[in-house]
């Protein structure tokens, strides 16, 4: 059996001597596309920062492919694809050198080659922004910005990418873009973990959702059967057949 | 009779030449990472080390580079690690170098304040055959590095928390770029000044700013408006009798109005007409198939 791709255990994050994060376990095998849900503050965005060692674990052990995160250097397997931020930079960057900076991560100093550029090319070519490469990223809708994070994240081919809320403010065809370059992905054998509150088009590529409340595990399993409710207003939901059911719906339908 | 027949306007020229490229090459960094007034900062702690070159009757120059590296670091270790923010540790630079540097320069034997005036807002006769050899050899360390490591230095300036998943060397890049800011800061000392001389390593970018969408080629054109205000400033000061800074900068912000004008009126130009074509074209074939 292969390692893990994330293999968290008891992992816990507190901010300032308070709790963001407890004792959370999180294995994510290759293959895996998981959902990490919760409502603000649940401490979902800090899971993944812990994964990627932005924040700091105060209690427990990490992995990811098998080696330990405080010997991993492998960078280049993970694409990691931020919350867009409304606020710019002070000096525009076009399309193109926003996500060729994701190169950076096997090139380290040396120039670039033939083989980066064509790594850039299909990257933007994958979120379908090929006619804006050479257009300032402040120009973008906020869509748009968004598929330039995942085009850079895509540019050295990584086994894992991780997404933190990648529709939040995103316009409905942006986001069937962004369900569409996933669902290529996870295809070709990409492990994705995705940060969200809601799932949109997304719903139908996810195998596993991780739901958060105050820094705990609250539920991880099989996303419940979906049609329904994201076709339809949760608090409009039909009727909940039996109590596992309706955990998992009454934990789905968080906003 | 040309000014340029003077030895001392070659090597203010030469001198100018170099903080026109060095000063925005490495500001366009600063101001990406919206630390537009490190420059500043670091120029007022660069002060305090003239006048312990003053105090210890040692050149300047010296002093000037080891207080200043030494300012940019703490500036940036108390951005990396403390809690004061960043421009609160800029304001602290800024109150103590400007106080240090006057209160050494009143105990210095020989201190004087023309000679503090020079150094605050540069003058041309200034920049003596070694102040040349010491100045181009920095430029030229400065202009390489940048040329090595300018791509990773934009990543991670214009998203820190990326770069770090990237493995980049990012606390490594952000000490490099302080530095850099020192050593430009010292670069340009002699010609520009030090209280002027964060305005050629920011306003040559924002002028680039209003007429490029790049960074490539924002630093392209910031370069060639740096050199411009530096070299003009210097042959006009000749002929004005002026401080050579604050004729640069004066004409560096004269450039920055006419490049925001030109700026606006091709925006409004283009803006109803080309943008929107564009925009429209390029959505299309990805929406279509839907």
């Amino acid at each position: 059996m292969t390692d893990p791709v994330i293999d968290l255990r008891g992992g816990s994050v507190h901010y300032d001597g308070r709790p963001a994060l407890e004792a959370v376990d999180l294995q994510v095998v290759a293959g895996e596309v998981v959902a990490v849900l919760g409502a603000n503050g649940s401490g979902k965005s800090t899971l993944v920062r812990a994964l990627l060692g932005l924040v700091p674990l105060s209690a427990g052990q990490l992995s990811l492919f098998g080696t330990p995160a405080a010997h991993f250097h492998d960078w280049p397997r993970i694409g990691w694809v931020p919350q867009r931020t409304a606020a710019s930079t002070g000096v525009p960057a076009t399309v193109g050198e926003v996500v060729a900076t994701g190169r950076l991560a096997v090139r380290g100093l040396r120039p670039a080659r033939a083989a980066d550029r064509v790594a850039v090319a299909r990257a933007i070519d994958a979120v379908g922004l090929t006619a804006r490469t050479k257009d300032s990223v402040g120009t973008l809708s906020g869509g748009q910005q968004q598929r330039v994070l995942i085009a850079r994240a895509l540019t050295c081919d990584p086994d894992l990418l991780v997404l933190d809320e990648p529709t939040a403010g995103v316009d409905a065809e942006s986001q069937h873009a962004l369900a569409d370059t996933l669902a290529a992905l996870v295809a070709g054998g990409t492990t994705v973990v995705v940060v969200t509150h809601e799932l949109g088009p997304m719903s139908d590529l996810v195998t596993r959702a991780v739901t958060l409340a105050a820094g705990r595990v609250l539920h991880d399993g099989p996303p419940p059967d979906l049609d329904h409710l994201h076709l339809h207003d949760p608090h409009h939901a039909h009727p909940v057949h039996g109590p596992h059911s309706r955990t998992r719906s009454s934990t789905w339908g968080l906003r | 009779m040309s000014a340029l027949e003077f030895d001392f306007m070659q090597r203010a020229l030469v001198a100018a030449l170099l903080v026109g490229l060095t000063a925005p090459a490495v500001g366009v960094f600063l101001v990406q990472r919206r630390l537009a007034l490190m420059g500043d900062g670091i120029g007022h702690v660069a002060l305090t080390g003239v006048a312990l070159g003053f105090l210890l009757s040692t050149a300047p120059v010296l002093t000037a580079v080891v207080t200043a590296i030494a300012g940019a670091v703490v500036i940036e270790l108390v951005r990396q690690h403390g809690r004061t923010g960043g421009d609160v540790a800029l304001a602290l630079l800024f109150y103590g170098g400007i106080a240090g540097g006057v209160l050494l320069i009143g105990l210095a034997p020989g201190g004087s304040n023309a000679n503090l005036l020079s150094y605050l807002f540069g003058s041309l006769t200034a920049v003596s055959p070694a102040d040349v050899v010491v100045i181009s050899a920095l430029s030229g360390a400065l202009l390489l590095t940048l040329a090595v490591v300018g791509r990773q230095l934009f990543a991670v300036c214009h998203d820190e928390e990326y770069a770090r998943v990237a493995g980049l060397p990012v606390r490594t890049l952000n000490l490099l770029l302080a530095v850099s800011a020192a050593v430009t800061v010292t670069v340009a000392m002699r010609v520009v000044g030090l209280l002027l001389v964060s305005a050629l390593m920011v306003v040559p970018v924002a002028t680039a700013q209003q007429l490029v969408r790049g960074f490539r080629a924002t630093v392209v054109v910031s370069l060639v408006a740096g050199v411009l205000a530096a070299t003009s400033g210097v042959l006009g000061s000749y002929y004005v009798d002026a401080a050579p800074g604050a004729l640069i900068v004066v004409l560096a912000l004269c450039g920055f109005a006419v490049a925001t004008l030109a700026g606006t009126l091709v925006r409004r130009l283009r803006g109803t007409s080309t943008a929107t074509a564009s925009e429209t074209v390029s959505l299309l074939p990805r929406e279509a198939h839907r």
